[in-house]
């Protein structure tokens, strides 16, 4: 696939970097050179210095047979004219866009149709973050929560504890402790090794356990794995810029949320904002201060400021001042593997959760959702299958007999508003929504093909 | 330094160049002269070498970093051209010793064209076709070729396709992926190799000789079936037709690419590097088409025109091959023609010198310089085209010129200590570092007389000259084997 990525930011250099591991042909357009050449040192793709709206500039970068645009420049002006020429001068058929400001998202049916704005996609990074971070609120003791099927399937990363029920016991036994909840442990990971799960595998402490279950199940099977956590009650925020403040605004009817906020004029503005919420003004990095928003009685603390290291910080100083759990906002990967499970509960990837979101419209077959796990390494993707059984490998087979990819398992069948746990003898109908965990993300592209439709369907 | 990485890439390129091996033997025997032995001998041993160095670390996986690049790149085109050297030394046809073997390899890799043998005419046309092979495959790069085929070297590929490709730009790529541009490149190559070759055989050469001379045309090479070259046979077709193919290899392929994608020859005309690198064969061609005339030698206008374009064309890429006795030209003619090869062919091209694109770079710079001398305070942006260029760049040019004026300068005083006149060691500098492989003065007739010594100092500077010197200079710097 032909891809123009426009900004070479963040998100822009970790999508670049994800797609041209898959094979794609990646253009890269961005203003500054420096950033253009670190990037193409690195990777196999093309770079076109320039501002990316510009026709000129998109013609250079092949936006003549291109296939997709991505957008992600700082600028939603610019993203959405880039959209916008593209679509006039080249008819690009696919036009992803990240619009940050919900002054323009909050009209986006009127907004981003073919007669306005040809925007497809539109993705807002803050709001992906946000909504991540608040899943985890919701689900106390979870490391990472992915919603398939609209919510009504769910993955959950848990770390087992010795006190958990099954902890110690061979998985085969979850059937017998709890005989009305169906679930699926999709994998295991210990101290770093992934193991495929099977009826007979015992589950130690200290394992990081993915399983899918139906909505409602989630807590049952929680409470197998480790001793039930209470539901938060109160919850700090340090830092009240996009995310704090969204944050802040989707949870403050239900919880107990302070803002610490570090520019007086910004805690104002929140202040204003958010009716529900205490905002403090004062550096999360403030001992005193920390003290004084009552950190030894806080639940849970999320560091979701724009600085990695005062993030880091903070989050240390508010663990050992007895803040229950920490969560935090680190973009730089390397840091991520140096902090998590020690003082650090959850790092949090801005790139890793948006990429997923991205991928899914790049991904070959009818991809529904694509979840980047454990750092990129792992994946778990919502799949639909189409066809018959003459043109299709997964439909009218049952799970057993299907031929997946070494590392993959499916999770999950999503059937109308039926949801399936995968048992060996369920056989797939067409139009079901498929959930699959790849241990290895380099097997993504067997699974693309295991759901690509024969020829002789059409 | 990843050695284990580096052994396994050098070993599996020379797999897969072993299988070069093969088109001689078949033109052994549809010729059947028997001469396909030797091959046959170089072949298993190349396999052999190549899956010895591949096998052990075959599943080794490492991503290629930058230095190791050049590290493989010289080991490949240092060991490729030994490799290259077997069949020849192996040969009973041709009566040569190790190092002439050697010399005569690289010097067909690295499209140079000297050569130590005589009496080519009566050589087996299978070692004839094996000599313009390996011009062939040195004029775009093995490693660019190899690129192109084996998809496994990844990015790593683009550490090895920048320490290949000459020109001072080496981040432009034609398309996203490198394994993509260099399957471009490739196929553009052959394309053109193609069209030169029928056109020489409709102009009057037998098909194996329009083949072979196809081979060393595109590639800018020099090497000829003929002992005397193009003049063997004197025809003004083939000579234009070999003038054009010789300019057309001499530049940038990525103009090719981009003229052949926007189906526009204008795109030729727009380029700076290429209206700058013809206005220069223009001028010397004037120059000396008038020379001629008046010192009166024995050749009409249209034969006056007819070789002093070949000859700019094939002394100032680098190619080498001869309509007429160029080294006998009167006056300052042959001089200035081996100057020419100096400045070279187009970046990006087959050609080899310094190439077009530094010397117009220079060229800007000297003139800016002497602006700011007008009005100091001035700011003059260095524009080349519609593109300004960046200091980086310029200072790269301007190092690279540096390195090799004074290596030319040093090779020069090292080859009169081997026993050559001035003009004869500025000669041979030429022919070697700028890959001309035609001499004036002592080696006008061939380098078969030189000491050896002079034979492995030219081996040397065919290769740093086709490896742009940096690529092989590098390896010599303390802080490029620090850990």
């Amino acid at each position: 696939m032909k891809i123009i990525i426009l900004g070479a930011g963040q998100v822009g250099g970790t999508l670049a970097e994800n797609l041209a591991n898959e094979r794609n042909d990646i253009t890269v357009i961005d203003t500054d050179p420096e950033r253009l050449r670190e990037l193409g040192d690195r990777l196999d793709i093309g770079t076109v210095r320039g501002m990316g709206c510009y026709p000129a500039v998109l013609k250079e970068a092949g936006a003549e047979d291109a296939d997709m645009l991505i957008a992600v420049t700082n600028s939603d002006e610019v993203n959405m004219i880039a959209c916008q020429v593209a679509y006039s001068l080249f008819r690009t058929p696919s036009k992803i866009a990240r619009i940050r400001t919900a002054h323009y998202t909050s009209r986006s049916d009127k907004l981003f149709n073919e007669n306005a704005l040809p925007i497809d996609v539109i993705i807002s990074p803050e709001q992906v973050v946000t909504d991540y971070i608040k899943r985890l609120i919701e689900h106390p003791g979870a490391l990472q929560v992915v919603n398939f099927a609209g919510g009504r399937v769910q993955l959950v990363a848990v770390r087992a504890y010795y006190g958990g029920p099954l902890v110690g016991n061979e998985l085969r036994e979850l059937r017998k402790h709890m005989p009305n909840v169906d679930t699926r442990v999709a994998a295991i990971f210990r101290r770093g090794r992934p193991i495929i799960p099977e009826g007979n595998t015992v589950i130690e402490a200290d394992d990081e356990v993915f399983f899918i279950a139906a909505k409602n199940d989630i807590r049952a099977v929680m409470s197998e794995l480790r001793r039930l956590e209470h539901n938060y009650k109160r919850i700090l925020i340090a830092g009240g810029g996009n995310i704090g403040y969204r944050l802040g605004k989707s949870i403050q009817h239900r919880y107990n949320v302070k803002i610490l906020e570090r520019s007086p004029g910004r805690a104002e503005w929140l202040g204003e904002k958010l009716h529900q919420t205490v905002v403090l003004q004062g550096l999360a990095t403030d001992r005193d201060e920390l003290l004084k928003a009552n950190i030894e009685n806080t639940d849970v603390f999320c560091a979701l400021t724009n600085d990695d290291e005062a993030n880091i910080m903070a989050s240390l100083l508010a663990k050992r001042l007895g803040a229950r759990k920490v969560m935090t906002l680190i973009s730089n990967p390397a840091y991520v593997d140096l902090v998590q499970g020690h003082d650090i509960d959850i790092a949090i990837s801005p790139q890793q959760s948006t990429i997923g979101s991205l991928l899914s419209h790049v991904r070959r077959g009818d991809v529904v959702n694509v979840y980047s796990l454990r750092r990129g390494a792992a994946e778990a993707i919502e799949a639909i299958a189409h066809g018959d059984s003459k043109s299709s490998k997964v439909v009218g087979r049952a799970i057993e007999d299907i031929d997946l990819p070494e590392g993959t398992t499916i999770g999950a069948i999503v059937r109308g508003e039926k949801v399936l746990i995968a048992h060996d003898d369920v056989v797939i109908e067409p139009d079901d929504h498929v959930i699959l965990f790849l241990i290895d993300k380099r097997r993504t592209r067997d699974v693309e093909k295991l759901f690509q439709v024969g020829f002789t369907f059409f | 330094m990843h050695f284990a990485l580096i052994s396994k890439i050098l070993g599996l390129l020379l797999v897969v160049f072993s299988f070069t091996m093969m088109p001689p033997v078949a033109v052994s025997y549809w010729y059947q002269e028997g001469s396909e032995g030797p091959f046959l001998v170089s072949f298993v041993i190349t396999l052999l070498l190549g899956l010895a160095l591949w096998l052990p670390f075959f599943k080794h996986k490492e991503e290629l970093q930058t230095r190791d690049g050049f590290l493989v790149v010289t080991l490949f085109w240092s060991v490729l051209g030994l490799i290259g050297a077997l069949p020849l030394y192996i040969s009973n046809d041709v009566p040569v010793g190790f190092t002439d073997a050697v010399f005569e390899s690289i010097s067909g890799l690295t499209t140079t064209g000297a050569t130590i043998l005589s009496g080519i005419d009566f050589l087996p046309k299978s070692i004839l076709f094996y000599r313009q092979q390996l011009q062939w495959l040195g004029g775009m790069g093995v490693v660019v070729l190899a690129v192109a085929i084996l998809p496994m070297l990844g990015i790593g590929g683009m550490q090895l396709y920048k320490a290949e490709i000459p020109g001072p730009m080496k981040d432009a790529k034609l398309t996203p992926r490198i394994a993509e541009t260099a399957k471009a490149l490739w196929f553009l190559y052959l394309f053109i190799t193609t069209a030169c070759a029928l056109l020489y055989w409709a102009a009057g050469m037998t098909l194996f000789d329009a083949i072979c001379h196809s081979f060393s045309t595109v590639a800018t090479g020099g090497f000829s079936t003929h002992d005397a070259s193009m003049a063997y046979w004197d025809n003004p077709w083939i000579d234009w037709t070999a003038t054009a193919f010789i300019l057309i290899g001499g530049v940038n392929f990525a103009l090719h690419f981009a003229v052949w994608r926007g189906k526009s020859l204008l795109a030729y005309f727009r380029d700076p590097e290429f209206r700058f690198f013809i206005s220069l064969f223009l001028i010397y061609t004037a120059i000396i088409t008038a020379g001629l005339l008046f010192f009166h030698y024995d050749f009409s206008v249209d034969d006056a025109l007819r070789h002093s374009a070949f000859q700019v064309a094939s002394f100032s890429t680098g190619t080498g091959l001869t309509s007429t006795n160029a080294a006998s030209f009167p006056g300052f003619i042959p001089y200035l023609l081996v100057f020419t090869s100096f400045i070279g062919g187009c970046a990006g091209s087959t050609g080899g010198g310094m190439k077009a694109v530094r010397a117009a770079l220079v060229f800007h710079h000297s003139i800016r310089e002497l602006r700011r001398l007008i009005y100091p305070n001035g700011v003059f942006a260095l524009r080349f085209g519609r593109q300004s260029i960046p200091d980086r760049v310029l200072q790269a040019v301007w190092g690279f010129v540096g390195v090799y004026i004074t290596i030319s300068v040093i090779f020069t005083l090292l080859f009169t200590m081997t026993g050559m006149d001035l003009t004869t060691a500025v000669s041979a500098v030429a022919a070697s570092l700028n890959n001309l492989g035609v001499g004036i003065g002592q080696v006008g007739g061939g380098f078969a007389n030189i000491t050896d010594s002079a034979k492995w100092m030219m081996v040397v500077l065919m290769v740093a000259g086709r490896l742009e010197v940096f690529t092989l200079l590098v390896l010599f710097t303390p802080m490029f084997w620090r850990q």
